[in-house]
């Protein structure tokens, strides 16, 4: 391989990133030497196996991600705004749509939500910790690691630009060959690990670990909602894991599973890759909708209206989520039978969808609505997300999806889906979740601001992406003719993109603010909460999360207990030496070891997927060999914690 | 309250007056032909019944934002109220009606897309083979053996069986104002029928990603009279050159062409649908190889192709490809 072959040369825009990756990375360096923090990131955060943090290191990358794809997003929206725009090239916008899809679905929106899981569902349950917190290590830095791989890319070797999709044989080495392409098969592949052990874990954790009293029929509606996600996780992800592999060989090895030679099969491809993702689309859409039952429940000072409809929606959903997969290719000729049955089970999934929407509505019902931030974003979902779900419908009847197939009218649909379902829960519970995490909430003021203008530009943005659609422009083409007239849709499309843009930056500026100024929580309980998280003596749990274990009464116990004035004060007599793991820095050398075999195999030199993998392998062994049982925080040391007089 | 919904309604109205003012502009909602008059009918259909439900939920929304806001001397405030079967049955079932309304015509649709359409079904249809490459149409047709590369004529008033198939790639066959589009797979033959009812010129393409050259993967459709459609096949048979294995085996090769037209059709001796390699095969017979797109070599062969891009637009400008 030639030098010009591995750094990507020749563009000043990759050559700004390059300068501004070393930057950081220097800056990084010098900082952690200059204040002396290795040790303090070593000991409190590579080595963590505490799942609060965990999850904030979900959040944090995942944020950083966003800002990836957004940019990423800009870019597009830049060289789209005026016809015939020169901005950037064919190959390059490709592989910035490809990077942009893969990372905002894959990097940014599930880790941001299985960040929140981790932080908040073993407080919701009343649980120490997660079944196996090793393995949550191990989780989320094969996520990080996975991630990390296919961000490179750009820099190194250059990008995939076959689509998130990436649909054989366009994807095959014939019509895509070098690394790009292989990137995308390794970093999801090894990312895709840690979230299947992460479905796992969390089944385990639901079910296994809930606190004395809490019944399945009382488990927050959030912890429900994880729990049917962990569910499709380890039915979806198997079959991502196999179709990536067998694309891997075709790659590397010469194998034909999908390819045009060899009787290779391209529909296979996308019948595997669609029976992944569309439950991948539930994966994170039905966190988010477990976040805006809690968060609606508490804001309207309410119970969730139709609890139990609430939950069989949700499973049904999960049921459908694996029938209607064809739906994302009615126009591959599959005849006429098979596209009717797609059509009617998609369009069956709005039922449950619709009987959630008028849950959330009656939850407000006769309820006292304070309108907070994550409370707006909750709202702006109902308002905003309905416009994605009836969309979705017209895109489920099949004859009339022959039209809006491939076209911006797609695009459209699933923006309004993924943003306001994802991206405006990962906002609300990011927001709501803020002092438990931190200590400190997000200023109002400022949060107000960043949701009006996002919302505004996300409508300005993708409501005329209908109209483009329906006037025949396709999804994926990198320019258009003045005279096709879709230069002004298009013009007004970029503006609220750019408005989007600008509302992230005043979310980060609301961190820094915050920090700075925020006035800081005395209690657990920020927003006055119904359910065990906010039930924490202290404003941010301590890294064993409950000095006593709750004993949960009811649905919503915490609140029913403040309605009774009987919240029970923690006292001396009822601690107990608490039994912790400790910290392992395997999970983060495991996952280097990962990254050796990846990097190895996205250029094909084996000696160094080998040395990896034989890496991996000596770290599972250390591992098995390996007699730590944890330890116990002391009786002295959580009174110490808690602050209890004795 | 209302002061800060205000952005939302004013936003909703000007959006709506968007909507309705421009629906006749864009092609899908304006079609030429019975296929995507029948598209069009149903999406048509399917608008009014999600405006519907936009607006029901829009007003039960502003109503209980509204009512139920926090505010001084609230009122109805009801902690505990957490279900009611009658209301939670009653919207279990509205939504099932609402998709039995929908399924319904979509299954007549969908199957009646299956054949010719129901006005011209007594007529035999003219039958073309479309094929993809990568970036380019071909176009041939079996009974007149004529074949044309990126542009195609039709008659009016008459069916079109097209039989997609792709030499490489997975691409979509796509003729918005005519009808929906399907996939062209190589290794697999699949069927659309369209109709033109209006002689005039039409805008194709593939709509299914295929890398670089996606954008321009284009041609034109041009619908006549079936006098001039057969004085043009019949003119084409006669005047155009024979198509050679050596040009077609160049057609393989990744990039963009002009319109062509020929005398005779590769169906001859090669069908992509039984023979899926065929492509890739004659890229190697040519001795090309696909580069590295951001290596030097990568780079350079990028430069020659967008340069003969350019002449072949500078040599379209001045009218020599074909005569329509
Ligand atoms: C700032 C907000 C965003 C903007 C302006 C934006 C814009 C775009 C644009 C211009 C495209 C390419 C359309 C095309 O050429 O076909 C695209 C594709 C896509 N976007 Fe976004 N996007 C945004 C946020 C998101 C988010 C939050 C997600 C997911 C959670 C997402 C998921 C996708 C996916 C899956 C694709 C398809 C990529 C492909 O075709 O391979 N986007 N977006
Ligand atoms: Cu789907
Ligand atoms: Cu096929």
């Amino acid at each position: 391989m030639k030098w010009d072959e591995f750094f990507v040369t020749g563009d000043p825009m990759i050559y700004g990133a390059d300068v501004s990756i070393v930057l950081t990375m220097v800056g990084i360096l010098f900082y952690l030497t200059k204040y002396k923090k290795w040790k303090w990131l070593w000991d409190e955060w590579l080595t963590t196996v505490d799942h609060k943090k965990l999850g904030i290191m979900y959040i944090v990358s995942a944020v950083l991600m966003l800002f990836r794809g957004g940019v990423d997003a800009l870019l597009m929206r830049t060289q789209l705004a005026v016809p015939e725009a020169k901005f950037l090239d064919s190959q390059h916008y490709n592989e910035i749509f490809t990077t942009h899809g893969t990372i905002m679905i894959i990097f940014m929106a599930m880790p941001f939500l299985i960040g929140l899981i981790n932080v908040v569902v073993p407080l919701q349950i009343g649980a120490r910790d997660v079944a196996y917190p090793y393995l949550n290590a191990v989780s989320f830095w094969t996520f990080f690691i996975g991630a990390m791989l296919f961000n490179i890319s750009f820099v190194i070797g250059g990008s995939p630009s076959a689509g998130w999709t990436s649909y054989m044989p366009l994807a095959s080495n014939e019509l895509s060959p070098g690394p790009g392409q292989n990137y995308y098969l390794l970093g999801l592949q090894i990312a895709g690990i840690g979230t299947l052990l992460t479905g796992i874990n969390f089944l385990v954790t639901i079910l296994k670990m809930r606190a004395p009293g809490m019944t399945l029929f009382r488990m927050p509606m959030f912890t429900w909602s994880s729990l049917v996600t962990m569910v499709i996780i380890i039915f979806a992800f198997p079959i991502l894991t196999v179709a990536l592999a067998l694309m891997t060989f075709d790659r590397l090895f010469g194998s034909h599973f999908f390819t045009l030679q060899g009787a290779g099969m391209d529909m296979l491809w996308a019948n595997l890759f669609w029976l992944w993702g569309h439950p991948e689309v539930y994966i994170v859409i039905l966190p988010a909708f477990g976040m805006f039952s809690e968060i609606i429940s508490t804001f309207s000072r309410k119970t969730l209206f139709g609890y139990k409809a609430m939950i069989w929606s949700m499973l049904l959903i999960a049921g459908y989520s694996f029938l209607v997969w064809v739906h994302h290719f009615f126009t591959m000729g599959s005849g006429a039978l098979v596209n009717s049955v797609f059509s009617i089970t998609t369009m069956a999934i709005g039922i449950p969808t619709g009987v959630k929407i008028f849950n959330w509505l009656f939850t407000m019902y006769r309820g006292k609505i304070q309108f907070t931030t994550p409370m707006l974003w909750s709202l702006g979902f109902i308002v905003n997300f309905v416009i994605g779900g009836v969309t979705g419908v017209m895109l489920a009847m099949a004859a009339a999806d022959y039209q809006y197939h491939n076209t911006y009218f797609l695009v459209s649909h699933f923006h309004y889906v993924l943003i306001a379902g994802t991206v405006f829960a990962c906002f609300a519970g990011l927001i709501y979740w803020y002092p438990k995490m931190f200590g400190y909430k997000l200023n109002e003021r400022i949060g107000k601001w960043v949701f009006w203008v996002f919302t505004i530009g996300f409508n300005v943005c993708f409501f005329p992406q209908y109209f483009l659609g329906l006037d025949g422009m396709p999804r994926r083409v990198y320019t258009y003719s003045e005279e096709s007239g879709w230069g002004p849709l298009n013009m007004v499309s970029t503006i609220g993109g750019f408005m989007m843009g600008i509302a992230f930056l005043i979310l980060v500026y609301n961190m820094y603010y915050s920090f700075r100024y925020a006035k800081r929580e005395t209690t657990g309980d920020a927003w006055d909460g119904r359910t065990l998280e906010w039930s924490t003596p202290t404003a941010m749990p301590p890294f064993y999360n409950f000095a006593k274990i709750p004993e949960v009464t009811g649905l919503d116990h915490f609140w029913r207990q403040k309605q009774a004035g009987k919240v029970e004060k923690l006292k001396a007599e009822d601690i107990k030496p608490i039994h912790m793991p400790s910290n392992s820095g395997v999970p983060f050398i495991m996952a280097s070891f990962f990254f050796v075999a990846g990097f190895g195999m996205v250029f094909d030199w084996m000696w160094m997927a080998i040395a990896g993998i034989i890496g991996v392998f000596a770290t599972l062994f250390y591992r098995s060999f390996e007699y730590d049982d944890g330890y116990y925080v002391s009786v002295e040391e959580v009174i110490e914690t808690e602050k209890i007089s004795k | 309250m209302m002061r800060r919904l205000k952005p939302f309604f004013t936003f909703g109205l000007l959006m709506a007056v968007f909507m309705l003012s421009g629906c006749s502009d864009m092609i899908v909602l304006d079609p030429k032909g019975p296929v995507g008059a029948e598209q069009r009918d149903l999406i048509m259909y399917s608008i009014w019944f999600m405006l519907f439900i936009l607006l029901v939920v829009y007003a039960l929304t502003a109503f209980i934002v509204y009512k139920y806001r926090d505010r001084k001397n609230h009122k109805g405030y009801d902690p505990d109220n957490e279900g009611s079967h009658l209301l939670e049955t009653i919207w279990w079932i509205i939504p099932i009606i609402i998709v039995i309304a929908l399924s319904i015509p979509t299954v007549k649709s969908i199957y009646s897309l299956e054949g010719p359409p129901e006005e011209s079904k007594d007529q035999k249809p003219l039958v073309i083979h479309a094929t993809s490459v990568n970036w380019k149409w071909v176009f041939s047709y079996p009974e007149q053996d004529i074949e044309t590369v990126n542009y195609l004529h039709i008659p009016e008033d008459r069916p079109v069986l097209f039989k997609l198939t792709s030499a490489d790639s997975m691409a979509s066959f796509w003729v918005p104002q005519l009808g929906g589009q399907k996939y062209a797979m190589a290794g697999m033959e699949t069927e659309l029928y369209l109709q033109a009812d209006e002689q005039g010129t039409y805008e194709g393409r593939n709509s299914n990603f295929t890398g670089e050259g996606f954008t321009n993967h284009t041609f034109d459709v041009l619908a006549m009279s079936d006098a001039e459609f057969d004085k043009w096949a019949s003119e084409t048979k006669a005047d155009a050159p024979e198509l050679s294995k050596g040009q077609y085996d160049k057609l393989m090769l990744p990039g963009h062409v002009k319109q062509m037209t020929f005398s005779s059709t590769h169906l001859d001796w090669v069908d992509h649908a039984k023979n899926p390699e065929y492509a890739l095969d004659a890229r190697e017979r040519l001795g090309y190889e696909e580069k590295l797109p951001h290596s030097k070599a990568g780079k350079e062969e990028k430069k020659k192709r967008e340069e003969e891009m350019k002449k072949l637009e500078e040599s379209e400008s001045h009218g020599d490809s074909h005569a329509h």
